[in-house]
């Protein structure tokens, strides 16, 4: 039988997902539903005077009415950052509460005040609206730049400051940059972005009086820590009697990790009222709550020797956290962030400081990447800044600083295990038809445009785990993954795992690693996720994890049955263990050629016995069944590494940008299965790319969000795009035995500082901040053109 | 979205007769229903007026072209007989919006909306348009009023738009990277009569740069406008560009249209 990882397995998910078959959340409706709309803010910053409900309260088809004080009375708990971060000076990190409903302050428009139940969506609506509330308005903290200086947001949270934190050696980098020829200096945005699942948020809540179990059906990557942290942090019910389902996830991209208000609310208050309750986000409740991401400020310096050798770098960054410290909300802008601070590179000294800091905004989070864009961008800006500063050529300097030895003890934290840098950049420099682009520059000039090109060489540290390492850096809990699988009887696998798919198709890739691993034909396997129920317990999907983790928990799993099914196999052919080999599904005495089916060993494993005689199949000690579970911790992250080339075409009398030409070339490990793979890195461009050419969250200065809907918020569109030219290398991953590395996230890593680096190459070095809009590329070739002429 | 009554009309008089202060008619409602939808209209009564047959349909004569008030965007686009005498009005169909926008979208909706950044409105003042409506024929230049404001009567539907035929013309737009409307949108049209440079998605509502027009006049090439100068003053502001930005690209689009032309 051929191996099925590696192989272009069509999609199980695609029949369902193409044929309008998916079932979502907002599909599922429980007899006896009420409709919930929550009351948000207005305001920015507030004080909550006063709520009267008491007209609302009589308004047609309303069953209740819930505030922040019903929330206080039942002692109900309050989201939660789910890192620990120290500062610099050792202090602890300062979070405020944060309760489901605000009952005293609210702290961006959108906090949720209040929420209405009735029998009807329309009739919920009407009532909100007859809702008095009073606010004293506050003056709003908006600008990242200024919240140091601002009043303070939050009673006992001076100068806004969550922590002031550092990675690395201060005194190691002033020595290096007292050694260094040249200091290059960069002051850089990475812009807020709004992550924008296509399936808003949403939640449906049964509560069950016979059992008083409640049951949540919700949008989330990760439903077994929604439970945790609902019945741990919320007190909203004990774990046992709370069951959550994430069933079709239509795409997270990090803003469904975080447990949200609404489903602490819901499943709270279905218990209450006696009733189900069904919430469903409307697009600009999207908008303004879904967290958010990136949002940085980062000065950046980097000390190099005349031809081009790094030996330090700094990097000092205000990171914007909105309004409250969310799940991810503190450990992306630090270890997620600063120790991929020195890219791939072989960097003598360096550190990294953030200060976390609050707004009057949405809170910000993980969002596709989660702090390694934020990284990468910023090490890849200044990279090419030196190259232009020492005129080296973008590729040359790379070259030039690439670790050639693995593993390879990476400058700040990580030891990365594998990898061939030089090989991903000639690759991509070859592809890209790197030398032609002097010639395609040309004969954009002759109609009258500029051209760029840019490179970046990123790698990244994902498959989010080792659990005491991230305890020790102050992870509340362990991110190891769980499976587990189960024969059928009658010789079907359903395999239990701990990830979640909201567009990952693990259902495929998982389905791959099963069947090559049991022998078993792939149609015959089922994977369960998404339920709290089902299988064993999970820390969910990001960070590029499922695969490296998940997957891996699996493969272990089947290991297990592969064993035990061999001490069956080895009875029922009355041979010695040692004798029996399995392969390709089966059991074989090589000596003989006598053989047993992987199905019909766990046929003999449920049914234990023959008719008219005492014989069991199973081994002294074995019991019946064929079912194992794994919890598989890797010893390490793994760290996926490439090589992005991009060339731009840039009108100078518009400030058109139009992306040309995009070559990416990554090393995952091992690929599962190409076409999903292809895939992820194109959905991972599309959102880099957008990052760098059009998508900017934008709030005034009173904090209302003015890009809150797709009229003002630029999502890119396929006519943004080219066609992507993907390749791969392969250095496998060494601590996993499939050596996959994960890829879910590199597009969106690459793209930003590669499409940029193309923009500023065509403007001649000229630097811009992203997105790239038409307006700031053209006033930029205005400024060539002014100090051209008064050059000349 | 608030509860309101559903009327269709079975024709023009009686799509009027049902319209009050409190009601908007419904055409591709690719206006209308986003902005119910939003809470920021609402209405009592909602007149469908796409059953109105004698609303839709394409003609062509040999000096205009007339357009059904529900004239999808699509098939303006598509239009083989439009393309053929005024192909930058076919064009300036197929750059509206998305697909959605154009199978649903009308010229009807478009101009009685009289959106600042909307495309049409451009057309019609380049094209020297006649709006038809139940009750008269109003010139473009007189039925855009301003910003979202047109001569419109609450009971009054607009039937037909008549488009004279020019000699030559163009329309080129820097769109909204969101939306796709028109940031600025110039429509240059050569009459026999005289020469109009149409300018939407600028200001506050559609306007004849004459100016433009005036410079053509004396030498009808692109360079002929590289000596006009266009004031940012009464220009849009916005996030996506700012008034000096839009007057620039006034004369960037307005010489690329006539260089299309
Ligand atoms: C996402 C999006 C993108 C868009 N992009 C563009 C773009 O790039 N360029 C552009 O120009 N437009 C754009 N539009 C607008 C679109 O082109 C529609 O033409 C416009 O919304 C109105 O047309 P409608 O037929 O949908 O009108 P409706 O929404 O049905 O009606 C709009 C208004 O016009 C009135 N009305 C409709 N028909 C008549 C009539 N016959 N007589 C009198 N009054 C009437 C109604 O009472 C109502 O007040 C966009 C719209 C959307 C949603």
């Amino acid at each position: 039988m051929a191996s099925l990882v590696g192989s272009r397995v069509e999609r199980k998910e695609d029949k369902r997902f193409l044929t309008g078959k998916g079932r979502y959340t907002a599909d599922i409706n429980l007899a006896n539903q009420t409709y919930a709309v929550f009351i948000r803010s207005p305001h920015a910053r507030a004080k909550i005077k006063k709520i009267d409900t008491s007209k609302a309260l009589k308004s047609s088809g309303v069953v209740d009415i819930l505030t922040g004080e019903h929330i206080a009375t039942d002692k109900i708990g309050g989201l939660i950052a789910g890192w620990a971060i120290r500062s610099e000076d050792g202090s602890e990190m300062k979070c405020p509460a944060n309760p489901p409903l605000a009952k005293d302050s609210v702290n961006f428009v959108g906090d949720p005040v209040a929420v209405v139940f009735a029998e009807s969506l329309d009739e919920a609506k009407a009532a909100a609206e007859l809702v008095k509330i009073d606010y004293k308005v506050l003056k709003a903290v908006t600008s990242l730049a200024d919240t140091m200086n601002s009043e303070a947001i939050h009673d006992g949270i001076d100068k806004n400051l969550c922590y002031d934190w550092l990675l690395g050696d201060r005194q190691k980098v002033k020595d290096a940059f007292d050694k260094a020829d040249k200091i290059i200096k960069l002051d850089i945005t990475n812009n807020r972005l709004i992550p924008n699942a296509m399936e808003p948020r949403a939640c449906v809540i049964d509560y069950n009086t016979a059992s008083e179990e409640i049951t949540c059906y919700t949008t989330s990557q990760n439903p077994h820590l929604s439970r945790l942290i609902m019945s741990a942090f919320g007190g909203v019910a004990p774990e046992n009697k709370l069951r959550v389902v994430a069933p079709d996830v239509g795409g997270g991209f990090g803003s469904k990790i975080n447990l949200y208000n609404e489903e602490i609310v819901c499943s709270w208050a279905a218990k209450k009222i006696e009733r189900p309750i069904k919430w469903v986000a409307e697009r600009t409740e999207s908008f303004l709550t879904d967290t958010h991401g990136r949002d940085h400020i980062t000065h950046a310096e980097l000390a190099v020797t005349n031809d081009g050798k790094f030996l330090g770098f700094k990097n000092e960054t205000i990171a914007n956290l909105g309004a409250y410290a969310r799940v991810f909300g503190t450990v992306t802008p630090t270890y997620l962030f600063g120790p991929c601070a020195t890219g791939v590179y072989v960097m003598p000294a360096a550190y990294s400081n953030v200060k976390a800091v609050y707004t009057n905004t949405a809170p910000v989070d993980a969002y596709r990447g989660a702090g390694r864009p934020e990284a990468t961008y910023t090490i890849e800006r200044i990279v090419d800044k030196a190259a232009i500063e020492l005129g080296m050529d973008p590729i040359e300097i790379r070259m030039k600083n690439f670790p050639t030895e693995f593993p390879f003890k990476q400058t700040l934290v990580h030891q990365i295990d594998s990898g061939d840098y030089v090989a991903g950049l000639n690759k991509a420099k070859e592809m890209s038809d790197y030398d032609g682009f002097a010639a395609r520059k040309k004969d954009s000039e002759s109609r009258g445009k500029l051209r760029g090109i840019g490179v970046t060489t990123y790698f990244e540290a994902c498959g989010i785990a080792p659990s005491p390492v991230v305890m020790m850096l102050g992870c509340g809990v362990g991110l190891w993954e769980s499976a587990e699988v189960r024969f059928n009887p009658t010789g079907q696998v359903t395999v239990y795992t701990g990830s979640h798919s909201h567009g990952q198709s693990h259902q495929t890739t998982f389905a791959q690693i099963t069947a090559d691993e049991l022998g078993v034909p792939i149609e015959n396997i089922d994977i369960v996720h998404g339920d709290t129920d089902k299988g064993t317990f999970g820390m969910g999907t990001y960070g590029s994890r499922s695969l490296t983790v998940g997957g891996i928990a699996i493969v272990n799993a089947c290991k297990k049955i592969v064993a035990k099914g061999k001490r069956i196999a080895a009875k029922m052919l009355e041979a010695s263990e040692d004798d029996v080999e399995f392969k390709d599904g089966e059991y074989v005495v090589a000596k003989s050629n006598k053989k047993k089916t992987i199905g019909e060993v766990a046929f003999a494993s449920y049914l234990p016995g023959v008719r008219d005689e005492v014989k069991s199949p199973l081994p002294e000690g074995d019991e019946p069944g064929l079912i194992e579970s794994s919890f598989f911790d890797p010893a390490n992250f793994s760290f996926p590494a490439g090589s992005h080339i991009a060339e731009v075409e840039v009108d100078p009398e518009t400030g058109n940008v139009r992306l040309d030409k995009y070559t990416a070339v990554d090393d995952f490990g091992t690929i599962v299965n190409p076409t999903i793979v292809e895939g992820q890195v194109h959905g991972g461009l599309a959102q880099g790319i957008g990052q760098a050419l059009t998508e900017n969250a934008e709030y005034d200065e009173s904090g209302q969000l003015i890009t809150a809907s797709y009229m003002d918020y630029t999502m890119p569109r396929a006519d943004n795009f080219p066609e992507f030219n993907l390749g791969f290398t392969c250095t496998k991953a060494t601590t996993n035995p499939l050596g996959v590395k994960g890829c879910g996230e590199a597009g969106a890593i690459a793209a930003p500082p590669t499409v940029m680096n193309a923009v500023i190459n065509a403007l001649g070095g000229r630097e811009i901040q992203m997105p790239a809009t038409a307006e700031k590329v053209w006033k930029a070739c205005q400024q060539n053109k002014k100090s051209n002429s008064e050059a000349a | 979205m608030k509860t309101f009554n559903y009327h269709s009309a079975k024709d023009v008089k009686e799509a009027s007769k049902l319209a009050s202060p409190n009601s908007a008619f419904l055409a591709g409602g690719m206006t209308t229903l986003p902005s119910m939808k939003l809470g920021l209209a609402s209405y009592k009564d909602i007149i469908d007026i796409k059953k109105i047959k004698k609303l839709s349909g394409i003609k062509v004569s040999a000096k205009t072209v007339t357009i059904g008030a529900t004239t999808k965007h699509v098939e303006v686009a598509n239009s083989k007989e439009i393309k053929k005498v005024i192909p930058s009005l076919a064009a300036l169909a197929e750059g509206i919006g998305d697909p959605q926008v154009r199978n649903r979208g009308t010229i009807g909706g478009s101009i009685a909306n009289n959106d600042p950044a909307a495309d049409y409105p451009s057309a019609c003042i380049a094209l020297n348009a006649m709006i038809i409506t139940n009750n008269r024929k109003v010139i473009a230049d007189k039925f855009f009023r301003g910003m979202f404001e047109t001569c419109l009567k609450k009971t009054e539907v607009i039937e037909a738009i008549e488009f004279e035929i020019p000699q030559k013309s163009n329309y080129q737009k820097l769109p909204n990277p969101a939306s796709r409307y028109a940031v600025v949108g110039v429509y240059v049209a050569k009459h026999k009569s005289g020469i109009n440079v149409a300018v939407t998605g600028a200001k506050s509502c559609v306007y004849n740069d004459s100016d433009i027009s005036d410079a053509l006049k004396k030498n009808f090439s692109a360079s002929a406008i590289d000596n006009v100068k266009v004031s940012s003053s009464g220009m849009n502001s916005d996030i996506h560009a700012s008034a000096d930005y839009r007057a620039n690209m006034v004369k960037v689009f307005a010489k690329k249209a006539v260089e299309a032309c």
